[in-house]
């Protein structure tokens, strides 16, 4: 201590920025965010000039015009009448659509592939084997495509469906004819499905310009009360089981607490099937889903689930065998040490890699445009783009929403991906 | 990652606009080559031949604008631009002028900052739809599904006039000609709608021509024509004024294979002005004295383009109507030449 206060207090001097490696670090940084910060001015000023030099203002005003074009594929209510921002919403949504199923889907045949990848079945692991290798190695684009030209090029035509006075007079039937009950119609344009439909809803209210619509809250409130409840009750059986060492029986307690509930709101809002019949061209009544959702999903689904069953399949395989081994041991199944003490394991290898798959299924719908998917890249970077010739501004705000929905995805998959790490305690 | 997005966007913007604005003509004499943006392939308009050769009645154009610039109607690139893609090709100075069945409309002729200099076809919008689908009006047309070619007027027009008839659609929003096409022909959708001069020509190359039928209603009007940037208003005068020497040729009787026995032989002063004998119309807007007549003889006037790549005896089979001289009933006039 004494020795230190010896040493004299050297006063600062210009030169130690550069030859005192005390803050020669600092002085790099500083010139280089400089440097850096004098590239970004000259890009904004050239940007600038350039738009000026064009006669073009910087304005999101567009928006606020009418679009006057129309969407096939709309979650919530849009007219040509609407405006430029409402059709981003519909495209915005039918970009959301896509990426969650897809996900959902890609998840569970993920996981299968990559198990199974792994079984000791020979036939079974090589056909996983091929199937892993085909979709990874080709282009996601010419998946998409192909499924589209099959489903546009290989299924009926609707007239196809159609039963004339003459054919039934001549007993002959229909080219085509509807599946599960005449409730479904697979098309060369589309799947008709039923729709579910409540002649007593709840109706909406508007909320400036979102209107929220009762009866699915409803149902959305109903189902997570029952599903909570549900987890209540599993959790007082488990502390049953702790305490006494016998499982109560809850199944059906379970089934009650998860079914009663919807089924009762669901008769209370007079629930019913609107089913679709082939009126003109087309079919009209219940849900139309385009084959270009239809195509664009299953393609993205094959495509990713590549991807994640082989990293289900290194997650599995970073488990030691010693793990399986002591589960054998003790007497469990083969498929209930898979689920009970392999996967749970695993997934703390699998999630972080699981979350940029998640970002790339997401980024990639974008492709969609190839099959005239109206996603958010067919409206606000398509024909909004097109119709406004506002380039800069509609690229940019779409690059901001990606941004924005790939940063919310992961920061749910990191909140997860904490909730599975091995705890230290 | 948001700041590396970021720059990325004005790094691309900063290539795009880093074009030099002034002086087209200039550009392409220096080039000693024209670029032309054209269509992607419709029969008739402008698509590559079996040999690889533009051949076409917008191609045509082009040829003639540079024979007049450069001398030579073979000193042409043709870049093959989509709906969505021609108008930023033209605005960022990656062709010298758009020829390419785009309608002029209000807004790209301000707010987009074009200029169209002319019309070269009067079109309106119509529909394409298979014999057997037994409609003879586009007001039958109540929940039919209709191909759509996006980026285009066409797309606003459809809605329109579904909403004004009160009738529904579903609207399939394609890329190109061709997509639609594969779609009308696989039965995707019930009916195709385009420029009814793109349903001629579109109808001309399916296999079974004769089993599609163009619906009689033209619900708008397509005034379609060659674009350039706004501003050169000396590139716009060389554009337009070739376009209208080919008007006046065919006003005049001046054709490809007579072009050089006018000039050496009329007595009447406009075909004097027009094919360098006389005056210096040329000179005026920077071209050589002889450039309208090199045009004419490079690609004939504008009754032979259009007899030759989608008259009546081509496959095409469009009639002159509203396209016939104003000397015949039609449309196209030209300002005089003096």
């Amino acid at each position: 201590m004494a020795l230190a206060t010896d040493v004299p207090k050297e006063s600062f001097r210009l030169s130690m920025l550069i030859y005192d490696s005390r803050y020669r670090a600092v002085t790099i940084q500083v010139v280089v965010l400089l440097c850096f910060g004098l590239f970004v001015a000259w890009l904004l000023n050239n940007v600038v000039q350039n738009l000026a030099a064009r006669g073009k203002v910087f304005d999101y005003g567009f928006l606020w015009a009418r679009a006057g074009y129309d969407i096939n594929q709309q979650l919530i209510p849009y007219t040509n009448d609407s405006n430029h921002f409402r059709a981003l919403l519909v495209g915005l949504l039918n970009t959301l659509v896509v990426a969650f199923f897809g996900c959902i889907f890609a998840t569970i045949l993920g996981i299968f592939v990559g198990v199974l990848r792994l079984s000791k079945n020979w036939l079974v692991s090589r056909l996983m084997t091929v199937y892993v290798e085909m979709f990874r190695n080709v282009p996601l684009l010419l998946w998409i495509l192909l499924s589209y030209v099959i489903f546009s090029e290989a299924m009926p035509e609707p007239k196809a469906f159609r039963v004339t006075d003459e054919m039934v007079a001549a007993g002959q039937e229909p080219a085509a004819s509807m599946l599960f009950f005449d409730s479904v119609a697979i098309t060369n344009r589309g799947t008709s499905i039923p729709a579910p439909l409540f002649s007593r809803g709840l109706g909406s209210v508007d909320l400036g310009f979102v209107s929220l619509n009762l009866t699915f809250l409803a149902t959305t409130v109903v189902l997570g009360l029952s599903i909570w409840a549900n987890r209540r009750l599993r959790a007082s059986a488990r502390a049953t089981q702790e305490a006494t060492g016998i499982r109560p029986v809850i199944w059906w307690k379970s089934l009650l607490i998860l079914l009663a509930p919807i089924v009762l709101l669901f008769i209370a809002m007079g629930f019913h099937l609107d089913y679709p019949a082939l009126k003109g061209f087309n079919f009209q009544g219940g849900l139309q889903v385009a084959h270009s959702f239809t195509a664009l999903l299953i393609a993205l689904t094959l495509y990713t689930a590549a991807f994640i069953a082989e990293i289900v399949r290194a997650g599995i395989q970073a488990i030691s065998r010693g793990q399986s081994e002591a589960a054998f041991a003790l007497g469990l199944r083969p498929g209930r040490t898979m689920s009970l003490v392999i996967l749970p394991q695993a997934l703390r290898v699998i999630i972080p890699p699981l979350i940029s798959q998640y970002l790339n299924l997401t980024k990639n719908t974008s492709l969609g445009i190839a099959v005239s998917y109206l996603d958010l890249r067919g409206t606000l970077g398509g024909i909004t783009l097109n119709q406004t010739g506002r380039e800069l501004e509609c690229m940019l705000l779409m690059m901001v929403i990606y941004l924005i929905i790939s940063l919310c995805i992961s920061a749910v998959m990191n909140f997860y991906n904490k909730t599975v790490q091995l705890k230290a305690r | 990652m948001k700041k590396s997005v970021f720059l990325g966007t004005l790094a691309a913007t900063t290539v795009l606009a880093g074009v030099a604005f002034g002086g087209t003509l200039d550009d392409v004499k220096k080039r000693g080559e024209l670029i032309c943006g054209s269509n992607t392939g419709l029969t008739g308009f402008g698509m590559p031949d079996a040999n690889g050769n533009w051949v076409g009645f917008d191609v045509d154009l082009c040829r003639a604008i540079a024979a007049a610039v450069l001398g030579d109607a073979t000193k042409v690139k043709f870049v093959p631009t989509t709906g969505e893609t021609r108008f930023t090709a033209l605005q960022s100075g990656e062709v010298d002028v758009l020829v390419r069945n785009s309608t002029w409309t209000f807004s790209r002729d301000t707010e987009l900052a074009l200029d169209f200099v002319a019309v070269n076809y009067y079109d309106g919008q119509g529909f394409m739809v298979k014999k057997d689908l037994g409609v003879s009006s586009a007001k039958e047309l109540d929940g039919a599904t209709v191909c759509i070619q996006t980026g285009t007027t066409t797309e606003l027009n459809l809605a329109d006039f579904f909403k004004q008839n009160n009738i529904s659609y579903t609207p399939v929003t394609v890329a190109d000609d061709s997509e639609a096409q594969r779609q009308y022909l696989a039965g995707a959708c019930d009916a195709y709608t385009t420029d009814a001069s793109g349903l001629a020509a579109s109808r001309a190359t399916m296999p079974d021509a004769a089993n599609h039928i163009i619906l009689p209603e033209i619900i708008s009007k397509e005034p379609l024509g060659p674009v350039v940037r706004h501003g050169d208003n000396n590139w716009g005068d060389v554009v337009r004024w070739t376009y209208f020497a080919l008007l006046i040729a065919e006003e005049k009787g001046v054709t490809k294979a007579n072009v050089d026995e006018v000039a050496a032989s009329t007595a009447d002063e406009e075909v004097k002005r027009l094919l360098g004998v006389s005056g210096d119309m040329g000179p005026k807007i920077g071209l050589s004295n002889d450039a309208f007549k090199n045009a004419i003889k490079a690609v004939g006037n504008y009754g032979e383009i259009f007899a030759a790549n989608i008259g009546e005896g081509t496959t095409i089979n469009l009639a002159r109507g509203l396209n016939a001289l104003w000397t015949q009933g039609g449309l196209q006039y030209a300002p005089p030449l003096r």
